[in-house]
């Protein structure tokens, strides 16, 4: 008895920093959400957020950016890690694998500054194309900019994640599809993208958190100029105007439900997907 | 594989690599150029901006900070996870479940998010932290909770923990000695691993850093974000030397996972 006495005391000390540091904050918010500045307890913070227009521009922008940015990386993936898993044998296939690993840490303030000096107004790739009248005004910081800098960073994510994915795809159903008269477009319609399904809804869900949450590049890119839901918790929290920890808990609650209703989704889809119904 | 299918497959994968690779040589050109304003290719080679950035004090504090913040934080972590992990493991390995969901929360949460209550939690009272790089070294652990725990486990799972106690039960050593001398040095690789991997990241970390500690004790990402209006040599240089060191910790940690093998 006495030996499992000292067992419960080393879970202390990492419950106690657990807490401290990951559900104490969690909590604060939770409760903190339902308090407001000028009318104490009670919805009003949401309703704050859901009648202003500023505020529901900034989830429809994020929504908008993490939606298409994920689909994009996810594309990109897709076709790539495809490619890489086809190239197994061969020496370029290592080399691509630990430097997709590595770029994997590349983003936050020196992907931004990177950006800028690719793609910034006087960006040598912008200068490049605009020399060619490829492209005439081409804007990092507005929306589509934003877009192809949160694809750039889902990319190795994006890669990382599936590429394990396509261990399931054996070869002989290939063979056996083409034998049965089936083209390259029938064997993925039917055969490689539902086996896939559910790897895909997995890697896209990890992705749209990831660029849900995402507030270092967008934060380097524009200084907080960019109307996006982590831009303004950050500025209700840490802005030099208007401070309200309440209202930030309130937009943190909603990013933090968004999350989980993302999670439930994929749940659901995942209990749907064709590897499921086939047991 | 048929030959049209062999080129198709290369060329995605150097177009892949290309993708990848495009934003860093040109961080790279531009770290290395004496100028690059109007021509494709930069004017002429040079190495004062990357000798500029490294006899800079600011900056070689800057990346101390980091360094201490972010090893202090994976010293903590691998403190508190391994007799955490040791116990579920050996004597509640119900818990395993439990813990399983929570090293969830970290990366569901976004650090945006905790931001939010840490700042109103330790900006006052007994527990002053926030301005302090003790809150980073909190907020750090949490953050590689996750990377830490699942090596540790998959390496606790590597060596069959049960049968290894009970081993050294026989030989007679007491549970506290098999622990210290048997179990821990069977560890120490995919803890080293573990640690270095998830250094890479914590380095780059700058939503904590910025919003909850900022310019009063300035990390190597704040540095770089406060140095947005320079020279884009210089900060070009900046972005290199970081990723060099980033790139340095990865190669040794997958150096260290291929002798494993």
């Amino acid at each position: 008895m006495k030996v499992k006495w000292f067992a419960v005391l080393a879970l202390l000390p990492f419950m106690v920093f657990f807490f401290a540091f990951q559900i104490a904050p969690l909590i604060w918010i939770a409760v903190a959400s339902f308090n407001s500045e000028m009318s104490g307890w009670g919805l009003q913070n949401y309703i704050d957020i859901f009648t202003s227009s500023f505020y529901l521009q900034a989830i429809r922008l994020s929504l908008d950016i993490s939606f298409w940015s994920s689909f994009y990386g996810l594309c990109i993936a897709i076709i790539g890690s495809y490619s890489l898993r086809q190239l197994a044998s061969i020496r370029l296939h290592d080399v691509v694998l630990s430097f997709t690993n590595m770029t994997s840490n590349f983003a936050g303030v020196p992907l931004a500054f990177a950006f800028v000096i690719l793609l910034g107004l006087n960006g040598s790739l912008t200068l490049l194309l605009r020399h060619y009248g490829v492209i005439d005004g081409f804007n990092l910081y507005s929306r589509n900019g934003l877009i192809l800098l949160y694809t750039y960073f889902q990319i190795p994510l994006g890669v990382l994640l599936l590429y394990p994915a396509f261990d399931s795809l054996r070869e002989d159903w290939r063979e056996s599809a083409a034998l049965m008269g089936a083209g390259h477009w029938h064997y993925w319609r039917y055969i490689g993208l539902p086996v896939l399904s559910p790897a895909l809804i997995g890697t896209f869900v990890i992705l749209l958190a990831n660029a849900l949450g995402a507030y270092a590049t967008v934060y380097a890119l524009t200084t907080g100029n960019f109307n996006v839901v982590p831009v303004r918790i950050s500025a209700l929290v840490a802005g030099d105007i208007s401070l309200d920890p309440q209202l930030a808990s309130a937009l943190a609650m909603l990013l933090v439900v968004l999350m989980a209703g993302i999670t439930l989704v994929h749940q659901w889809l995942l209990r749907k997907s064709y590897l499921n119904v086939r047991h | 594989m048929t030959y049209i299918g062999k080129i198709y497959h290369r060329s995605v994968v150097y177009l892949l690599l290309a993708i990848l690779l495009l934003p860093l040589l040109a961080t790279l050109g531009y770290a290395l150029a004496t100028r690059w304003g109007t021509t494709i290719l930069p004017e002429g080679l040079t190495l004062k901006w990357i000798m500029a950035l490294w006899s800079d004090p600011r900056f070689l504090s800057a990346l101390g900070h980091s360094l201490l913040v972010c090893f202090g934080a994976l010293l903590l972590s691998i403190a508190l996870i391994l007799p955490l992990m040791f116990v579920i493991a050996y004597y509640f390995p119900r818990l395993d479940a439990l813990m399983n969901i929570l090293i969830l929360l970290p990366f569901s949460v976004p650090p945006v998010v905790s931001v939010v209550g840490l700042m109103q939690l330790y900006s006052d009272g007994p527990l002053a932290l926030t301005g302090t790089p003790w809150i980073l070294i909190g907020c750090y652990f949490t953050i590689a909770l996750p990377f830490i725990y699942r090596a540790i486990a998959n390496n606790m799972q590597a060596i069959h923990l049960r049968d290894l106690m009970d081993s050294a039960h026989l030989l007679g050593a007491s549970t506290w000695k098999a622990a210290l001398i048997v179990v821990l040095p069977n560890l120490r690789k995919g803890g080293m691993i573990a640690v270095l991997l998830s250094f890479s990241f914590l380095i780059g970390e700058f939503v904590f850093a910025n919003l909850l500690v900022g310019n009063r004790y300035e990390t190597l990402q704040v540095y770089l974000f406060n140095m947005r209006g320079g020279s884009g040599h210089f900060t070009s240089a900046l972005v290199i030397s970081y990723f060099a060191v980033v790139l340095l910790f990865t190669w040794v940690a997958n150096l260290l996972n291929k002798s494993k093998e």
